[in-house]
Formats: structure tokens, sequence, C-alpha cells
């Protein structure tokens, strides 16, 4: 029993650590961000690999997520004779939860990742230590430019996935199931409200740049410098970004779209 | 000790300086108790069986590690007692050769020597080309400028890295086993190099191998450090005649003698037998 007590214990104590790290790696993200406007050219690299490679996964994830809202929810609002709302259904669907989150899941899995696995492997083979003894602060010089484009790459991902998603659901209602071109327009032109719903999905998708890509950042940076070392920082990043990404999405739902 | 040259009286504070230094990791006692001195303008060797901690005393020295007790002083600086800005500013004036090399892998060969030039001075492009070339050219890897770090071998990375760690002309350069995984003619080659350059450009050198003869060959002074002590210390010469059982078991490569092959571990008996009951 009271071995048990001490392992609980030691485990909340490491966790605290831990997040205590996390946080002072953010914070020193956050100091080094004025020194990016002297690395254009690094930030213009990071943008690429991070958000420009990201791209393919998310345009066709986005393309078959909308063509699967509209095929479900056209048979559920067939039922109430509702089927010309299907435009509104798969735009708000999109907008408020599935653009945010499954683009933030996928950026987990596939920028995440990466970052991870490079900032692991540009520790275990000495080369941040390599930098700071050439006096090259690793933080300004490797954390933040990936931190930045990041951030920036997330709600632009996000929006995309929406916009593919969107265009995905409209030929399946209109091309496949026939539904009327115009009412599907129209109708969701006039019930996506730009405040409540897209400005908020913004927001949310910025949040969750913010978290997955300080949880990849982190979880590269704090690496056992070896190959089983960066192998788990690969996977927890992913572990993590999801378990993150779906808590903070209910967090911010409750708090943006409960109009109790 | 070695006598400082005479003529240049700032010539007799040694560059490195520790003092009764101990250091902890994970429990386990490194260093207990290490004085030494690096004297300016000299070829020094730091020598000792593996996992003694030499790489830990290189990072202890660059500020990368702080000691639990004692100072480091560098260049009249205690290098832990430094505001970040001045250890960087300490740092630009000390090169170090890292045990792996240490390559950016995302930079070609030209890119990693030109790295430190780019980031702390505002030569032209010009400029930094020819300094990279001559750089690249006394490590004989002119040729390989547009390589990168994947694509060479072990020993022509660790030659690279040697071209960047004197890139800004530092006072000092520190190699982390410079000599393993070179070819006994690369090696001889990189060991004259090591003394060339500390001789030519006025450098201080701080080597760290368990390479005895390649490093007796050139330094002017050998440390040897063992369970977390400086066990013996002196010119080459002096170390091999040295009566020390510690020193002559490794300078002449003994199997028997105090220094142990084995990680601190339990008796083997008990290790044995105990299992059971652990
Ligand atoms: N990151 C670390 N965490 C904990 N202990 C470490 C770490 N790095 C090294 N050590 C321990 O410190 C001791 C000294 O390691 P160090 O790398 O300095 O040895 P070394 O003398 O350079 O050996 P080698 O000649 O094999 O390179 C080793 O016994 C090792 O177990
Ligand atoms: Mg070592």
């Amino acid at each position: 029993m009271s071995d048990w007590l001490v392992a609980v214990g030691r485990r909340g104590l490491d966790l605290l650590v831990r997040l205590g790290r996390a946080h002072m790696l953010l914070f020193y993200i956050v100091l080094a961000l004025p020194a990016l406007v002297r690395q254009p050219r690094e930030m213009v690299r990071q943008v690429h690999s991070i958000g420009v490679r990201s791209l393919v996964i998310i345009v066709v994830s986005g393309l078959f997520v909308g063509m699967v809202l509209s095929l479900q929810g056209y048979n559920t609002l067939v039922g109430f004779g509702a089927a010309q709302s299907l435009g509104v259904l798969v735009a708000l669907s999109l907008v408020r939860e599935l653009g945010p989150v499954v683009s933030a899941l996928l950026y987990g899995g596939r920028a995440g990742s990466a970052l991870a696995a490079e900032i692991g492997l540009m520790k275990a083979t000495e080369q941040l230590a390599g930098m700071e003894m050439m006096a090259v602060d690793p933080i300004e010089r490797v954390v933040a430019p990936r931190f930045l484009a990041g951030v920036m790459v997330m709600p632009l991902l996000a929006a995309i996935f929406s916009a593919v998603g969107v265009l995905g659901g409209y030929f399946v209602a209109v091309g496949l199931l026939g539904l009327d071109d115009g009412a599907f327009w129209s109708q969701m032109q006039s019930k996506v409200e730009f405040h409540d719903d897209i400005v908020n999905g913004i927001i949310k998708s910025a949040v969750f740049g913010v978290v997955a890509t300080w949880i990849a950042l982190f979880h590269g940076y704090e690496a056992v410098p070896t190959a089983e070392g960066v192998s788990l920082a690969t996977t927890r990043t992913v572990v993590h970004t999801a378990l993150a990404v779906l808590v903070l999405d209910f967090i911010l739902t409750a708090l943006m779209f409960n109009k109790v | 000790m070695v006598e400082p040259r005479p003529q240049d009286d700032s010539c007799r504070v040694p560059l490195v300086e520790i003092r009764g230094l101990r250091f902890m990791r994970e429990g386990r006692l490194i260093f207990d108790g290490v004085d030494l001195a690096i004297p300016r303008g000299r070829v020094t060797a730091i020598m000792g069986p593996s996992g003694t901690g030499k790489t830990t005393l290189l990072r202890i020295i660059g500020g990368q590690l702080v000691p639990d007790a004692g100072q480091v002083i560098v260049d009249g600086c205690n290098v832990h007692q430094l505001k970040r800005r001045e250890l960087f500013e300490l740092r630009k004036r000390m090169g170090m050769l890292f045990q792996a090399g240490a390559l950016l892998t995302d930079l070609t060969v030209f890119g990693n020597v030109a790295f430190p030039l780019r980031e702390h001075t505002r030569l032209s492009e010009s400029m930094i080309r020819d300094l990279v070339l001559i750089k690249l050219e006394a490590v004989g890897l002119r040729g390989a400028r547009d390589l990168m770090p994947s694509q060479l071998s072990g020993g022509m990375a660790r030659r690279v890295a040697l071209a960047r760690a004197i890139a800004l002309d530092p006072m000092m350069v520190m190699y982390d086993e410079p000599f393993t995984g070179q070819d006994p003619i690369s090696l001889g080659v990189l060991a004259r190099l090591i003394r060339s350059l500390n001789d030519s450009l006025g450098l201080t050198s701080l080597v760290v191998s368990h390479d005895v003869q390649e490093t007796c060959a050139i330094a002017d002074y050998v440390y040897l450090i063992a369970e977390g002590r400086v066990v013996g210390e002196g010119t080459p010469s002096e170390m091999r005649d040295s009566a020390s059982a510690w020193v002559r078991q490794f300078m002449h490569a003994q199997v028997e003698g105090p220094v142990p092959f084995h990680y601190p571990a339990l008796d083997l008996t008990t290790d044995l037998l105990g299992e059971g009951s652990a």
C-alpha cells in the first residue's frame, strides 16, 4: 500500500516537473519570438515544411469528411423533410467542429510527430549542444521558428479543410443526391454567422495550433537523446496532441456555443 | 608543471583553471575534487578510461553543465557565475569539437563551417567563402564542400567539425576524442594538424582522448583522470616513466592494475545469488 502511494506520488511529482519544464520552454520561445524577424528565410522554410507539406493530407481528408457528412446528414434530414438544410448542416459541422479538430489531429500526426522527431534527433546527435557551444541559442534558432510557423499555419490548414469539406459536401448533395444547387448555398449563406461560427472556429484552430506545436516541440526538446527516446517522443506527441485537442475542444465549445 | 614561456607575463596565468571540482550525475559522483590548470599556448591532453567523465569535463568547462562545487575559471572569468550573454561571448572564443561531430544535418559542409561566421560576424559573402575554403583546405576537405553531412564518413565529419571549431579563430579549442574513427594516415595528419594549428594560430588546445600514442606525440602536458580524480599528471615522457600504478597501467595498456574496467557494481557472487531476495 505504501509502495503504491510512493509510486503515485513520484509519478505525480514527475508530471508536475515536466509541466513546469514545458511552461519554461514556452516562456523562452515567446522571449525568442522578436528575434525571428532576423531569420525570414528560416521562417519561409519552416512554413513550407510544416504547412505546405501537410496540405495533401488536409485536402484529401477534408474532401472525404465533407462527402461523408453530406451523405449522413441527408439520410437524417430527409426523414424530417429538411433536406434543403443539408448545406447548413455540412458547413456548420465543418466550420465549428470538424475543421479545427480533425485538422489539428492530422497536424499532430503529420507535422507534430515530424517536429518532435527532428528536434529529438538534433538533440541525440549533439547538434543542439553544438549550437550552444557556438554561442547560438537553439531555442532562438531551431525551436522558435518552428513554433511560430506551426501557430501561423494551423488556422490556415483548418480553413482549407473546412472549405474543401464544404465543396465535397456540395458534390455529394447536388451531384449525387440531386438536391437543389441554389438552396444548398443560400441556406448556408443565411444560417452561417461570421462571428459566431467562423471566427469561433478560427479561434479554436489557433488555440489547437499553439498547443499542438508546443507539445511537439516540448517532446522533441526534452527527448532522451537515444533512438528509443526519439521514438517515444514522437509517440507521445501524437497521443498527447490528440488528447489535448479533444479536451480543449470540449472546453472551448462549452465557452463559445453554450447559450444557457 | 610546464613552465609558461617566460617572455610573456600574461602567459603565467593559465587559460583554464579548475579548482576543487565536484560533479554528481543521477546520484553518482563523477568528479570529486579535480584540480587542473591548462596553460596558454600549449596542447594539454586529458586522458582517462571510458566513462570517467572526459566529455562531461569539457561540457563543464564550456558552461553547459554546472558543477556541484568548485570553480572553473576560463581566461579570468568564473564560467558558472557569468550571465548568459557573457557566457555566450566567452563561448565565441572557445571552439569545441564534439565526439560525434555534431554537424548541422540540414546544411552542407560549406554551410556548417560558415555557420558560426554568419551568426557572429558581418563579413561579406565573399569573405566568408574565402575563410571557409581556407579552413576546409586545412582539414583536407575543400573538395567536399557541397556534400551534406549524411554523405560524410565519421572521420570526415569530425574533420569538418574541426574546421568549424576554428572558423572564428578562437583562443582555445577543445577536442573530444578527435582520433577515433580515423584511418592511420588521417590520424597522423590530424594529430599534426592539431599541433600545427595550435602553434601557428597561437591557440590553446585541450585534447581529450584515450589514444595514448597519438596523444602523447602532440601533447605538452598530460592529465590522467580516473575515478573522479586526477591520478597522474606530467609531460608525456614523465608519464611514460611514472612510478604510479594508475599511470603505468594506462600508459602501457596493461590489463591488470587499479583502473577499473567494470562500472561500479555489487560483487559478482552476491549479484548472481541474490536475485530472489532482491
Ligand atoms: N545524460 C547523462 N545522464 C546521466 N549520466 C550520464 C549522462 N551522460 C553521461 N553520464 C554518465 O557520466 C559518466 C561520464 O560520461 P562521459 O560521457 O563524460 O564519459 P567519457 O569519459 O567521455 O567516456 P568516453 O571515453 O567513452 O567518451 C558516465 O559514467 C555516464 O554513465
Ligand atoms: Mg566522451
